[in-house]
C-alpha cells in the first residue's frame, strides 16, 4: 500500500472530480425524474409508454450511449459533459419508475381526505403525495446514487478523468495497489452516499416506520430490489 | 398543531438542503476544470479557449510515459514563471489535435514519426532529419513543433528471446518464413500503415491480428501471440528479455519526442521547452519509464527529480 | 442523419466479414461471455435466493450484498482480476467479474419473487397438506418466476454492457470496434458498433420481457386482470 500513501494528492484530486461528476448527475436525475414520474403517474394512459421508453434507456450500454448522445445531440464525444449527461440519463431511467411507483403507493383514501379538507392540487402534491411517496423515492435515489458513482468510472474510456483513471493507469504500469485503491474507494464512496441518503431520509421523514407500510409500497420496494438491482 | 409540525419539517428540509448545497458548491469549486474546456471530438461543438494569455494548458495522451514528459514540460514552464493548467489523458492524437487547433490545449508532447503519418499517410521519409522536416511541412495551419529531442519512443516489433533463437530472427525480414504468426497490439494497430498491411507490403510477412491492448507484453511472454508492437522506451523490453527486430526497410518512421504546440502557445515559452528537449535522451526516457513502472513513482515526483538532475529547475 | 447513414453503411459493409474480428464473430463472443456468465451466476444465485425467500432468513444479508455489489465499478473489477490472475487466465478472470456483477440481480429476483406471493396462498397450500418441499417447487417457484426472470433480465443487460467495456483487456466482443474506432477517430465505426451494441441489448431485453410475460401462471394472469380493472374503476381525483 506504499503506492497509495505516496499518491494521496493524485487520489484526492481524482476523488473530487468523481464526486463532482456523479453529484451533478444524481441531482439532475432526481430533478428531471420528478416531473416525468409525476406525468406518468397522473396520466395513466401515458404511463406504459413513458415508463417503458425511459426504462429502455437503462439497457443501453454506456459506450453506446456516449456515441448516441454525440451523434444525436452533438455533444463532444470525449468530454465530461458527455459523461455527466449519460449518467443523468441512466439516473432518470431508474428514478422515474421510482417516482411513479412512489406516488402510486400513497393510499387513495389519504389523498381523498386531503381534498376533503380543502388542499389544492399543488399543495396536495408537495405536502401529501410527495412526502408519503418518500420511502419509495428514497429507495430509488439510493439505487441511482450507488450505480451512478460506480458507473462514472467508465468515463476514463472517453478521456474523462475521475477515479477510473486509477484503473487504466494501474493496468499500464502494472501497479495492483493502484487499481485496488480505485475499486475500494469507489465502493466506499458509493456506500457512504447510500448511507447519507438513508440518514437524510430518516431525518426528513420521521413518520416512516422502519417496517414498510402499504401493500403498494411494499410491492414497489420489492420491484426495486429485483429490477433496480441492475 | 399541523402548522407547527409542518414548520418543523420545513426546517429539517431546509437544514438538509443547505448542508447538501454547501457540500456541492465546495466540491464544485475544488474540482478540476468543468465543461467549458473539454476537447471537441469530430462533429462536436468546439470548446472555448482557456483564460488569461499567460496560462498554458499542457495536454497528454492516455499513456503514462507521455504523461511524464508532459509533467516535465509543465513543471519547467511553472519554474519559468508561467501559469500552467494540466489536461492529461485526453486519449490518442485523434482527440488531441482538434484540442490544439481550437485552443483548449496549447502544448503536448508528441512523437515525430507517428505524428507525420497522422497528417501524411503516404510519407516516404524515414530518417530522423527527413521525418522532422516533412513533419514541419505537413502540419496544418495553427500547429507547429518545437525542437525534437534525441529520445525516441516508437512502435517496434518484438519477439521473445526464445522465439528469436528458435527461428534465427534479427530483423523483421526474417519473419517472412515463419508460419502462424499472430501479431498483438493496440486495437487500432490493425488499421495503421505499419500494421499487418505494412508488414505484408514491405516485408512479405503475413500475420493475423489480435487486439491485445494493454495485455500485449503479457500475451507475448505467455505465448498467446508471437509478435508484439511495443513502444521502444518500454521498460518491459529489457525486463522480459525481448528482442526488438531490426527494421531495415523503414516500416517504422524514426519517431522522436517533439513538443506540438497550438497557436495559443506563447513564443517566449519555447526556449524553456527546447531546453528540456535538449536534455531528453533515449536512455533518459527509458529511465523515466522505469521509475514510473518499476519504482512506481508518480509523474510529479519523477518530473521534479529529472528537472533537478538536469539543472533545469 | 448523415452520421447514422454512415454508421449503417459501416455495419453492412462486406469488410465487416474480414479482418481480425469479423462482426458476426464479435457478436458471438459478446453473447458467449454474456450467457455463460449469467448462467454461472444463476446456478449460484437462484438456489440461494430461493432458500432466502422460502425460509425468510438471511434477507438483510442479501439486500446488503446487492447494495454493495451495485457499488462495484465494473471496469475496475475486470482490470483488478486480470492483474491478479495473469494473462493466461484472462478470460476466466473476466467471467468471474461478470458473475460477481450478475449475482445480485438474480439473487434479488429469486427471493423477491417468493416474497411477493400472497401469504394466504402459502397457508392454503399448507392447509391442503402440502409438504415444505412441495410448497417450494409447486407453489413458490412457479409463482415467483416472473420476478426471477426480471432479475435474470437485469443481470443479462448489465453483463452485456460490461462485456462491451471488457475489450479493454483484450477480450474482443463488440466493444473492440468502439475502442478501435475511438483511437482511429472513425466516427462511422464508433457509431455503427455502438448502434449494434444497443440493438443487441434491446433485443435481449425484449426477449426477456416476452419470457416474463409467458411465464406467469394462467391463474395469476386472470387474477391480476381482475384487480387491474377494479383499480382502473377507482376515481383519480382531478388535479
Amino acid at each position: 500500500m506504499n503506492w497509495v500513501v505516496n499518491n494521496l494528492e493524485l487520489i484526492w484530486g481524482l476523488t473530487l472530480s468523481h464526486l463532482r461528476q456523479s453529484g451533478i448527475a444524481i441531482v439532475a436525475s432526481f430533478v428531471i425524474a420528478l416531473p416525468l414520474g409525476w406525468l406518468a403517474w397522473r396520466y395513466t394512459r401515458l404511463r406504459g409508454s413513458v415508463l417503458t421508453t425511459i426504462g429502455l434507456l437503462y439497457t443501453i450500454p454506456s459506450l453506446g450511449l456516449f456515441a448516441l448522445l454525440w451523434a444525436v445531440f452533438g455533444i463532444p464525444y470525449l468530454s465530461e459533459s458527455n459523461l455527466v449527461i449519460a449518467l443523468t440519463v441512466y439516473g432518470v431511467a431508474i428514478m422515474t419508475r421510482s417516482v411513479t411507483d412512489g406516488l402510486d403507493s400513497v393510499e387513495p383514501s389519504t389523498r381523498e381526505a386531503a381534498i376533503a379538507v380543502g388542499y389544492g392540487p399543488w399543495r396536495r402534491f408537495w405536502t401529501v403525495d410527495l412526502p408519503l411517496a418518500g420511502p419509495v423515492l428514497l429507495a430509488g435515489l439510493r439505487v441511482t446514487a450507488t450505480s451512478t458513482i460506480a458507473l462514472a468510472t467508465v468515463g476514463i474510456l472517453i478521456g474523462v478523468e475521475n477515479l477510473g483513471y486509477l484503473f487504466t493507469n494501474g493496468l499500464q504500469r502494472r501497479i495492483i495497489p493502484e487499481v485496488l485503491a480505485g475499486v475500494v474507494l469507489v465502493v466506499i464512496i458509493a456506500l457512504v452516499f447510500d448511507l447519507i441518503i438513508l440518514i437524510a431520509g430518516r431525518l426528513l421523514m420521521p413518520w416512516v416506520p422502519r417496517r414498510e407500510g402499504s401493500r403498494a409500497e411494499r410491492r414497489a420496494l420489492r420491484r426495486f430490489a429485483a429490477e433496480g438491482a441492475a | 398543531m399541523s402548522a407547527l409540525r409542518t414548520s418543523r419539517l420545513g426546517a429539517r428540509i431546509a437544514l438538509v438542503a443547505t448542508a447538501l448545497t454547501v457540500t456541492a458548491v465546495a466540491l464544485a469549486g475544488c474540482g478540476s476544470s468543468g465543461s467549458l474546456d473539454e476537447p471537441a471530438a469530430t462533429g462536436g461543438a468546439s470548446g472555448g479557449a482557456t483564460g488569461s494569455a499567460t496560462t498554458i494548458t499542457v495536454g497528454s495522451q492516455a499513456y503514462y510515459s507521455n504523461e511524464i514528459i508532459a509533467e516535465i514540460y509543465a513543471q519547467a514552464l511553472e519554474g519559468a514563471g508561467f501559469t500552467v493548467e494540466r489536461k492529461f489523458n485526453i486519449g490518442q492524437r485523434d482527440a488531441i489535435v482538434p484540442s490544439l487547433q481550437n485552443g483548449t490545449v496549447s502544448l503536448t508532447p508528441e512523437y515525430t514519426g507517428n505524428l507525420l503519418q497522422y497528417f501524411d499517410k503516404d510519407t516516404t521519409a524515414t530518417t530522423t532529419e527527413d521525418v522532422y522536416a516533412a513533419l514541419k511541412k505537413a502540419l496544418p495551419e495553427g500547429l507547429s513543433v518545437l525542437d525534437q529531442a534525441s529520445a525516441t519512443d516508437q512502435d517496434s516489433y518484438n519477439v521473445t528471446a526464445a522465439f528469436a533463437a528458435q527461428h534465427n530472427l534479427t530483423s523483421i525480414a526474417d519473419l517472412a518464413n515463419v508460419p502462424n504468426l499472430v501479431l498483438g497490439g493496440a486495437p487500432e494497430l490493425e488499421q495503421r500503415p505499419y500494421g499487418p498491411t505494412g508488414l505484408k507490403d514491405k516485408y512479405g510477412v503475413t500475420v493475423s491480428f489480435s487486439a491485445t491492448a494493454d495485455t500485449t507484453v503479457d500475451e507475448l511472454v505467455a505465448g498467446g501471440i508471437q509478435l508484439a508492437d511495443v513502444y521502444s522506451a518500454e521498460p518491459n523490453i529489457k525486463t522480459n528479455n525481448l528482442v526488438t527486430l531490426e527494421d531495415p526497410k523503414g516500416l517504422f518512421l524514426a519517431s522522436h519526442v517533439v513538443p506540438l504546440v497550438g497557436s495559443s502557445f506563447p513564443a517566449d515559452a519555447a526556449d524553456v521547452i527546447n531546453a528540456v528537449d535538449a536534455k531528453l535522451t533515449p536512455e533518459g526516457l527509458v529511465s523515466l519509464n522505469v521509475e514510473s513502472k518499476i519504482d512506481q513513482k508518480s509523474s510529479k515526483d519523477i518530473a521534479a527529480a529529472w528537472l533537478k538532475a538536469n539543472g533545469l529547475s | 442523419m448523415n452520421l447514422f447513414l454512415d454508421a449503417f453503411a459501416w455495419i453492412f459493409s462486406p469488410d465487416r466479414l474480414t479482418g481480425s474480428l469479423p462482426l458476426p464473430e464479435a457478436v458471438a463472443q459478446h453473447l458467449a461471455f454474456t450467457f455463460g456468465s449469467v448462467l454461472i451466476a444463476a446456478l449460484i444465485a437462484i438456489p440461494v435466493g430461493w432458500a432466502i425467500g422460502h425460509t425468510g432468513r438471511g434477507r438483510e444479508f442479501a439486500v446488503a450484498l446487492s447494495g454493495a455489489a451495485r457499488a462495484i465499478p465494473t471496469l475496475g473489477l475486470v482490470v483488478l482480476l486480470y492483474l491478479l490472475v495473469g494473462v493466461v487466465y484472462k478470460s476466466q478472470a473476466a467471467v468471474v467479474a461478470f458473475v460477481i456483477l450478475a449475482i445480485p440481480s438474480i439473487l434479488a429476483g429469486a427471493y423477491t419473487g417468493f416474497e411477493a406471493i400472497d401469504r394466504s396462498t402459502i397457508s392454503a397450500a399448507r392447509a391442503v397438506g402440502m409438504t415444505g418441499r412441495q410448497i417450494l417447487f409447486e407453489v413458490e417457484v412457479p409463482l415467483g418466476l416472473p420476478l426471477l426472470i426480471g432479475g435474470l433480465r437485469s443481470a443479462t443487460l448489465q453483463v452485456v454492457a460490461t462485456v462491451t467495456i471488457a475489450t479493454y483487456v483484450g477480450l474482443g466482443g463488440l466493444g473492440f470496434y468502439i475502442i478501435q474506432g475511438i483511437q482511429l477517430r472513425d466516427t462511422a465505426q464508433i457509431l455503427g458498433a455502438s448502434v449494434l451494441v444497443v440493438v443487441l441489448a434491446l433485443v435481449l431485453d425484449g426477449v426477456f420481457a416476452l419470457i416474463q410475460r409467458l411465464v406467469v401462471p394462467r391463474g395469476v394472469v386472470a387474477r391480476t386482470a381482475r384487480t387491474r380493472s377494479t383499480a382502473a374503476a377507482r376515481p383519480v381525483p382531478a388535479s
